[in-house]
């Protein structure tokens, strides 16, 4: 059985945000709704697809997980560089705003 | 369905009949299958006719019957399939067509502005809002840069036409 | 440069008003984002993997000093600090607010650029040759006929819903810099017997899932034809273009199952109706344009410069940039530098805001304030004094844009890949990092020569690897990165698709496998040749032998 959570895009600025399990959306994996049966993915999906949700956020699509040793981890790369940010360092050069995150832990 | 013509609401005096609908009194838009197989009843009626094409139906099936319609009435199925826009063209620019070219389907208030330009005269909307915005919708850009089938002047006309700087 | 009139001004102004009417309706939602998405496409909005990222046009290149500094205001007020150039001449910001968009746009609007058209199925940026204006192989400036056209298309109501993307090049030189054989449409000016200038007109040519040359529609094009002949190529494909099968939709699969004779037969069927038209080009239109892209005034200068000469001699690393990023000008005692965004490790195409500040006001002394972007994801100042290279140089090495690398193997092309891109099947951006980290001995570069190595994150092919002599696609397999190399394409004059070695290599194996490519081709390289032409020579066979023999 693959655990599954749901994210999307904020529509406001477009960050990856999850669905929250204190209801909403969170930036943060770990605060994120861990969804077992296939049923609640899917029942949770459809609450993200409807007009009033629409105005929050962007493209809503289930994702699978790894939680077997409690904390919440992406699967797929792309999950976690949308998790993480880019893997590489912004623009050329020295800059203090520039926080590259590491694909790595 | 709501309709606009020259900018407002308008009365719909014509019926868009499916391939199987009987036929019916007064103005009616009939299908192009249905115009290719039952031309010459349809033409015995004596009243006004018009087309509609699919996205797919060039006019250019009907070059030589164009003058028996009053109206052709192209299709969006998908506000985004833009073949439409050649056709209206080509009705207008190519074989004069001095009816009605009528929008249908899926046509929305951020395309009026395209589909006039192309020569569209009428549209048929989903909501009577989308009438409320035609003012906006064909007014918030005011400079061409290409002829069109619209009476806009492009910008190179006007250009030519200042006086030297 | 072209200077916007009052008609310009007001369009592209009810442009960003419209836009930020647009945005409003989204976010009340009046607009569902199926209804959005389009028309936030069309004003170059995209929806990345952590943000949106914002497309603005750099119509066929030429940046003035002025624009350039609000592109670093924008980095700096709305995004974090930074932009990234792409291989179609343009700007992605890649972290602006859905909200302060319009803002942006106004911003940019002041100092006449839009990012109109950047995206959506409709006519794209045009683009050109970096050093147009500028090559002495040049015909005619082929920005004039660049500026023709982007109006002619901005907001072209026919043209807003094709079946696909629709992109469009224009050189006016015989060495052809500006890839027009893979372009939808591809111009290339040339003289008929009569001397007269026009344009030979290529169609059909394209990256992406499916590689194609373009092909010769017409030998020649009178100038005053342009528009309607475009208009004619357009509105055929707008009829008669896939629409059922996004990856069959571009004009290429058109023309290629139409067959070439047949796609021109329905094109002239259709120009014979319009060529007449309004369409028609006034030479006196021509010429106001071409007035825009006047030469500079140049000063009368001997082609040999001593000082430059002297600080040649005294100093090797401003001769190894002169030697790299220095091309020659038609203008006696003037020359064509080359900004390269590639310093090693970096990512390819980035540069800071105050990077751009500095190329701005270095531009501004030393390059009449002018700025090209290049397709190969660099800046080129176009007129610059051989006397005032060393200044320059200086100014560049001051802040990190001094890496005389152009034309060698770090020069590398990298689309956004996995770590921004939403269709990315692999990182496209460290793999450029590590290679060019592998190869930073620049002694080791010359060796090897002009060397052209390509990276795309998926098959899109926003990285050209088609047309790399080393391209590289990211492809997943089974959840992992993994890198399809490709030999032997080409982007210029003689263009050509790369051939597949094999079976593709993981992330920490692909570098390797580049670095086995390039000692495969110093073992087997006669005196002189590039890697094509070994590449023709030898075939696969000894690459694939070294590639798979050892791993
Ligand atoms: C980051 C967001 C981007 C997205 C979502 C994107 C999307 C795409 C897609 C879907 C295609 C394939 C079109 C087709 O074959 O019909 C394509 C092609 C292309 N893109 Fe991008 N792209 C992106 C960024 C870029 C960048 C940064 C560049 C320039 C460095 C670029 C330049 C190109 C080029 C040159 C092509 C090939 C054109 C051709 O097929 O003829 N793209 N892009
Ligand atoms: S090639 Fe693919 S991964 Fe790279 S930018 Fe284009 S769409 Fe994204």
């Amino acid at each position: 059985m693959t655990v599954q959570i749901l994210t999307a895009n904020r529509l406001g600025d477009g960050a990856v945000v999850y669905r929250a399990q204190a209801g909403g959306w969170t930036e943060r994996l770990s605060e994120s709704l861990v969804l077992v049966s296939t049923e609640d993915a899917a029942e949770t999906l459809a609450g993200a697809e409807t007009p009033e949700a629409s105005l929050e956020i962007v493209g809503p699509y289930l994702m699978p997980v790894d939680n077997s040793d409690g904390e919440i981890r992406p699967v797929e790369t792309r999950e976690f560089i949308r998790a993480k940010g880019p893997s590489v360092a912004f623009g050329n050069g020295h800059q203090a705003e520039n926080t590259p995150l590491s694909l790595a832990g | 369905m709501p309709l606009i013509k020259e900018g407002v609401l308008a009365e719909d005096s014509w019926q868009a009949l499916a391939d199987e609908d009987e036929l019916v009194e007064g103005p009616i838009v009939v299908t192009l299958d249905r115009w290719q197989s039952e031309r010459e009843a349809l033409l015995s009626r004596n009243t006004p006719i018009g087309v509609r094409l699919k996205s797919d139906q060039t006019p250019a099936l009907l070059a030589d019957d164009l003058d028996r319609f009053a109206v052709v009435a192209l299709e969006f199925p998908k506000f985004n399939d833009g073949r439409a826009y050649s056709y209206a063209r080509l009705l207008r620019d190519r074989y004069a067509f001095k009816g009605e070219v009528r929008a249908v389907g899926n046509v929305l208030r951020d395309q009026f502005l395209l589909m006039q330009r192309c020569g569209f005269d009428a549209f048929e909307v989903a909501n009577e809002a989308a009438a409320a915005a035609w003012e906006k919708a064909i007014s918030e850009i005011s400079v061409t840069y290409q002829p069109g089938a619209d009476a806009r002047r492009p910008a190179l006309a006007l250009r030519r036409n200042r006086p030297a700087a | 440069m072209y200077r916007y009139d009052e008609f310009d001004h007001t369009l592209v102004n009810e442009r960003v008003h419209q836009f930020r009417d647009q945005v409003e309706r989204r976010l009340s939602g009046e607009l569902t984002e199926d209804q959005f998405k389009p028309l936030r496409l069309m004003n170059g909005l995209y929806l990345q993997l952590h943000a949106y990222m914002l497309r603005v046009a750099v119509p066929y290149g030429t940046l003035s000093s002025t624009q350039m500094r609000k592109l670093a205001y924008v980095a700096r007020r709305y995004d974090k600090g930074y932009g990234h150039f792409t291989t179609r001449q343009n700007i992605q910001f890649n972290w602006p607010k859905l909200e302060e968009t319009p803002d942006i746009l106004a911003d940019l609007a002041e100092v006449e650029m839009h990012a109109i058209q950047t995206s959506g199925n409709c006519i794209r940026n045009t683009t050109s040759d970096q050093f147009a204006g500028a090559a002495a192989d040049e015909i005619e400036d082929p920005r004039v006929y660049c500026e023709i056209i982007r109006q002619w298309s901005t907001l072209h109501p026919e043209f807003t819903f094709l079946p696909r993307k629709f992109k469009i090049a224009v050189t006016g030189a015989d060495h052809d810099r500006a890839a027009v054989r893979v372009h939808d449409i591809g111009l290339q000016m040339c003289r008929n017997e009569a001397g007269e200038v026009g344009f030979e007109v290529v169609v059909g040519g394209g990256l992406g899932r499916t590689p194609v040359i373009g092909q010769t529609i017409r030998e020649f094009l009178p100038k005053q034809h342009l528009l309607s002949y475009l208009e004619a190529i357009l509105r055929v494909y707008n009829q008669l273009g896939r629409r059922d099968n996004l990856y069959k939709a571009r004009i290429k699969i058109l023309v290629r199952s139409e067959g070439i004779e047949s796609f021109r037969n329905l094109v002239e069927e259709e120009w014979s109706h319009i060529k007449e038209s309004a369409l028609q080009l006034p030479l006196d239109e021509i010429a106001r344009i071409e007035n825009y892209f006047s030469p500079p005034r140049y000063e009368r200068l001997d082609d040999t410069v001593r000082e430059l000469e002297v600080k040649r001699f005294e100093d090797r690393d401003f001769a190894s940039w002169v030697r790299t990023n220095v091309s020659t000008h038609k203008q006696p005692g003037y020359a064509v530098a080359t900004i390269s965004l590639k310093p090693t490790g970096k990512p390819p195409g980035d540069a800071s805001a105050w990077q751009m500040d500095a190329v701005a006001d270095l531009a501004e002394s030393y390059s009449h304030s002018e700025i090209r972007v290049t397709h190969e994801q660099n800046l080129v100042l176009a007129h610059v004094k051989k006397a005032d290279l060393y200044a320059l140089w200086s100014g560049l090495r001051d802040v990190e844009l001094a890496t005389p690398n152009a034309g060698l193997l770090s020069d590398m092309i990298a689309c956004p890949g996995l770590d921004y891109c939403n269709l990315a099947n692999a990182r496209s951006i460290p793999v450029a990092q590590r290679i060019s980290e592998r190869f930073s001995d620049l002694e080791r570069q010359h060796d090897i020569g002009g060397l052209k190595i390509k990276i795309s994150g998926c098959i899109n092919a926003c990285g050209h690897h088609h047309v790399g002599h080393i391209g590289l696609l990211g492809v997943d397999k089974k959840g992992e990165e993994f890198y399809q190399i490709t030999l032997g394409g080409s982007a210029d004059e003689n263009t050509a698709i790369g051939k597949i070695v094999g079976p593709a290599f993981s992330y920490d194996d692909v570098v390797d496998a580049v670095e086995d490519i390039v000692d495969t081709y110093l073992e087997y390289r006669s005196d002189g040749e590039e890697f094509s032409d070994t590449f023709r020579r030898v075939g696969l066979a000894p690459f694939k032998e070294k590639l798979y023999a050892a791993h």
